[in-house]
């Protein structure tokens, strides 16, 4: 399923944060969209899945949803939003609720997405039992479960330290491998984006537009390989001359704003 | 650093090594089981010893031992299993009706605007009221017996409760809300999986509360007109200067409200393991 955002304009009040952005994803695409913080970018992801109303502009989706998708348009959150009442397989089975299934295929899609995401041996834990890492696990497994047309990730792995940020990220790369899905993946972290995306939409400080699309152009099954590094750290450098004057400018606006 | 080489030690220009001074300790509460028993057991030992020696006159504070005493005599004669039955029910009725309206009001209240925007100043505006100010009225309404009682018990947990229900709705992370609606689940399904589960940890909190008040208003209540329940008791011996006998009641109603609150551990317990 591809995704096509048209002149999306938004504003809390007074404040404007998105100006006009427009871009497209192909279909089993994976856009990464980075920007200095406070940009717009969850903002964008929040209209993208429809749970924020844009002050102008439109989101449409066309093409087939994949077979046996429950829930087209699927996020996985920063804050990981689990329910610490409910045991691993109780939160991925959240996702299943609102849809008719018959209990077998109910059973064999959780088994299948913990598995996935290597978590069967924790169907059972409950979310203060688990790591950071396993948490945002679970909550892959959970956006998976639904077999998602497109997944919408904001900042999936920024608050998970250094060390399991890279394991998930090559998860994230085995899982795309398989699945295909149609990702918008916003990130402050430039490594992550050049690593997992195949074009990286750059956003300027707010009001937020698109200020530059970028393709990466190394194969994603060739980034883990010794070869490819000096591609890909070119382009980390390329996008973060992008965004370092944005990135001072926006800082420097918000100290300005902390001052009035 | 403290063992770079092994040749650095042997040379004599090193001066003589500093060992640095545990000093992190502290702040830390521990734990006595002994400490509470002593505790305990000089309080008895002091009243008795007072009681003993007459620096406490029998007729206005006895003994713990005639305490003890009075207590075994009213259990014994099956006057304190009535008196506490008849409490028990009083504050278990009078709670459990004003718990279940206000939960129902304060939930309603988290969840949609126009119940907040008529309910809330109303609310806080008849919160401050000490509710036993209205038992007079309540028995011109309801008459002596049992209804007046219930009401004044209600009434006096109901505000608190709608106001602790509606705070704990309001501290479900809209965050699993947003969750809940990006997977499609409809809005009932929302508040059944979401949002009461999410609130019942400051429910359950409320509900010591709740008790406490209801206790207060309980003995209070009773004290003003009823034959039976503990309050009635206290205030009868009163009357005839039982001392013993009051204060056999003021321990049943300590004894009360211990049990209570147990019970209230033990839900928590067992509806929020998860935490
Ligand atoms: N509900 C809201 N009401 C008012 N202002 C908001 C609201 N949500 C966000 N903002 C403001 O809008 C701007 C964009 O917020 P947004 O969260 O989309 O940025 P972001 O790029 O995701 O930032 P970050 O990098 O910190 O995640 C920020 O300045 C933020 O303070
Ligand atoms: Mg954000």
């Amino acid at each position: 399923m591809d995704l096509a955002v048209r002149g999306v304009r938004h504003r809390y009040g007074a404040l404007d944060v998105l100006d006009d952005v427009s871009f497209d994803v192909a279909s089993g695409e994976i856009l990464a969209v980075v920007g200095p913080s406070g940009c717009g970018k969850s903002t964008l992801l929040g209209i993208v899945g429809g749970l924020l109303e844009p002050s102008s502009g439109s989101v449409t989706t066309g093409g087939a949803a994949p077979q046996g998708c429950l829930n087209p348009v699927t996020y996985v959150f920063q804050d990981f939003a689990l329910l610490p009442w409910r045991s691993v397989a109780g939160n991925v089975a959240l996702a299943l609720e609102p849809h008719r299934l018959a209990p077998a295929e109910r059973a064999e899609r959780i088994a299948a997405v913990l598995a996935l995401t290597g978590l069967a041996a924790f169907a059972q834990a409950l979310p203060k039992q688990l790591s950071g890492g396993m948490r945002q696990r679970v909550g892959i497994a959970r956006a998976l479960v639904v077999r998602p047309a497109v997944l919408l990730l904001d900042e999936p792995l920024s608050s998970l330290d250094a060390q399991t940020r890279l394991l998930l990220t090559d998860e994230l790369l085995a899982i795309w491998a398989r699945e295909r899905t149609t990702s918008v993946y916003v990130t402050h972290n430039l490594g992550e984006a050049v690593a997992l995306a195949d074009r990286v939409a750059v956003l300027s400080r707010r009001p937020g537009r698109i200020k530059a699309l970028l393709d990466v152009t190394v194969p994603r099954e060739q980034r883990g390989k010794e070869a490819a590094r000096g591609a890909l750290a070119a382009l980390e450098a390329r996008l973060w001359d992008l965004i370092r004057d944005e990135a001072r400018l926006a800082d420097r606006e918000r100290a300005d704003a902390a001052d009035e | 650093m403290l063992r770079m080489s092994d040749k650095s030690a042997a040379t004599p220009a090193v001066a003589a090594r500093t060992a640095i001074a545990f000093r992190g300790g502290g702040f830390v509460p521990g734990r006595s089981a002994w400490a509470a028993a002593a505790a305990f057991a000089a309080l008895l030992a002091a009243w008795h010893l007072a009681s003993a020696t007459g620096v406490l006159p029998a007729l206005f504070m006895p003994s713990p031992g005639a305490v003890g005493i009075a207590l075994w005599r009213l259990a014994e004669s099956g006057a304190l299993a009535q008196h506490v039955a008849v409490s028990l029910q009083r504050i278990a009725l009078g709670w459990s009706l004003g718990v279940g309206a206000g939960l129902a009001c304060g939930i309603a209240m988290g969840l949609f605007t126009l119940a907040r925007a008529a309910g809330l100043p109303v609310a806080m505006a008849l919160f401050p009221i000490p509710k036993i100010a209205l038992l007079p009225l309540f028995i011109l309404w309801l008459g002596i017996g049992e209804a007046s009682k219930l009401a004044t018990i209600g009434l006096g947990v109901f505000f608190p409760t709608v106001v602790g229900a509606m705070a704990a709705v309001d501290n479900v992370p809209r965050s699993l809300v947003r969750m809940g609606q990006s997977f499609g689940l409809p809005p009932w399904r929302i508040v059944f999986s979401i949002v009461l589960p999410g609130a019942l940890p400051g429910i359950l909190a409320g509900f010591r509360i709740s008790a406490a008040i209801a206790l207060i208003l309980l003995v209070s209540a009773e004290m003003i007109g009823a034959q039976f329940g503990i309050g009635a008791f206290i205030l009868a011996a009163g009357n005839l200067m039982q001392t013993d006998q009051l204060l056999a009641g003021v321990a049943l109603l300590s004894v009360l409200g211990l049990a209570i609150g147990a019970l209230l551990t033990a839900l928590e317990r067992t509806l929020l393991r998860w935490r």
